[in-house]
């Protein structure tokens, strides 16, 4: 149907084709804009992908840290305007796609995961 | 009363600038004939007759219907509504509608027909909450008891008891239009609206625009 068709472009022009691919189990630095009462300022989150939900518009993921010995989850709508830049620190390695037995885990081990042969991008603070 | 008909597309969603998800319904809404208008000095009453989804092939059309849309000058359609207008002499046999009348923001009651669920049983169609399924219980899914005994030795109207759910004319009133594609002839309005996608649907301006 035609009018689908138009419908479905609709949906297509929102999805944002500017963010890096990623995979559960890479390490993300997120940049999003947070809302402060009438200022807004941009916060980065740094922290494992554990899942990626969901298809299309709806997409979304989530990044684990550890902050200050408490474990933090925060899930984003992967389309979503407020986050203004994704990097991709390090590819993980892992098998599977929904990665809750880091929840379970304490200390070093937490924060891990196996990385693939080679990185993507250097985990440093210069670029861009 | 502005009003149109329409085919739902499909369930959609926006994200605005804030990152909320806006959930929204495209209908593929006009352009509708203005097929019959009545008057109440003629019918009694005075409305407007629409049509919806033109028959390309004339030979599907029967004459006694071919006869009607004669009259007014219109492509034959396989739908017609009548809507209650306040001043039907605002309208003219023939004259188009389109999705031009709405604007962003305007409140909308939207009118289908609810999906079949068929027979349903209590629980499904009376939020009945039914026993349990195991541990010895051997009242599962009925609806229990209906009443009281020899008084009033009747079950009182209204009672809720299984039968046909959905198939059946459903109005969601007060839907925000957030966006009107004039071009193709599409409205997303916010939220859910009756019936599956590819179902027929009616878009009138709201009657209730004050409440709240």
């Amino acid at each position: 149907m035609k009018a689908r068709a138009i419908v479905e472009q609709f949906e297509q022009k929102q999805i944002r084709s500017d963010l890096p691919d990623f995979r559960p189990g890479d390490t993300l630095r997120v940049f999003a804009k947070v809302k402060e009462g009438d200022r807004t300022r941009e916060q980065r989150l740094e922290g494992i992908c554990i899942r990626r939900a969901g298809g299309g518009l709806g997409e979304t993921f989530t990044v684990r840290k550890i902050s200050h010995g408490v474990g933090v989850e925060r899930t984003y709508l992967l389309n979503s305007p407020i986050i203004t830049r994704i990097e991709r620190v390090r590819e993980g390695h892992v098998r599977r796609a929904r990665l809750y037995y880091l929840r379970d885990r304490v200390g070093r081990k937490a924060s891990r995961v196996r990385s693939r042969k080679r990185s993507v991008a250097e985990p440093v603070e210069s670029e861009s | 009363m502005k009003a149109i008909l329409g085919t739902k597309i499909k369930m959609t969603a926006l994200i605005d600038e804030s990152g909320a998800t806006v959930p929204l319904t495209a209908i593929a809404a006009g352009p509708c004939p203005v097929v019959q208008v009545k008057t109440p000095e003629k019918d009694g009453y005075a409305a407007i007759q629409l049509g919806w989804q033109a028959i390309e092939k004339e030979s599907r059309v029967n004459r006694p219907r071919k006869g009607h849309f004669k009259r007014s000058g219109a492509t034959p359609t396989r739908m017609l509504r009548e809507v209650r207008v306040v001043d039907a002499t605002a309208y003219q046999p023939g004259q188009m509608l389109t999705v031009d009348m709405f604007a962003e923001g305007d409140l909308v009651d939207v009118t289908g027909t609810s999906k079949g669920r068929g027979f349903a049983g209590g629980i499904k169609r009376c939020n009945y909450r039914g026993g349990r399924m195991s541990h010895g219980s051997m009242f599962h899914r009925a609806p229990g008891s209906i009443g009281a005994s020899s008084f009033p030795s009747r079950v009182h109207k209204g009672h809720h008891l299984p039968g046909q759910m959905g198939a059946a004319r459903v109005t969601v009133q007060r839907l925000r239009v957030v966006k009107v594609d004039k071009e193709n002839n599409i409205l997303y309005v916010r939220g859910a609206v009756p019936g599956a996608s590819g179902g027929a649907v009616m878009v009138r301006a709201t009657r209730k625009p004050n409440k709240k």
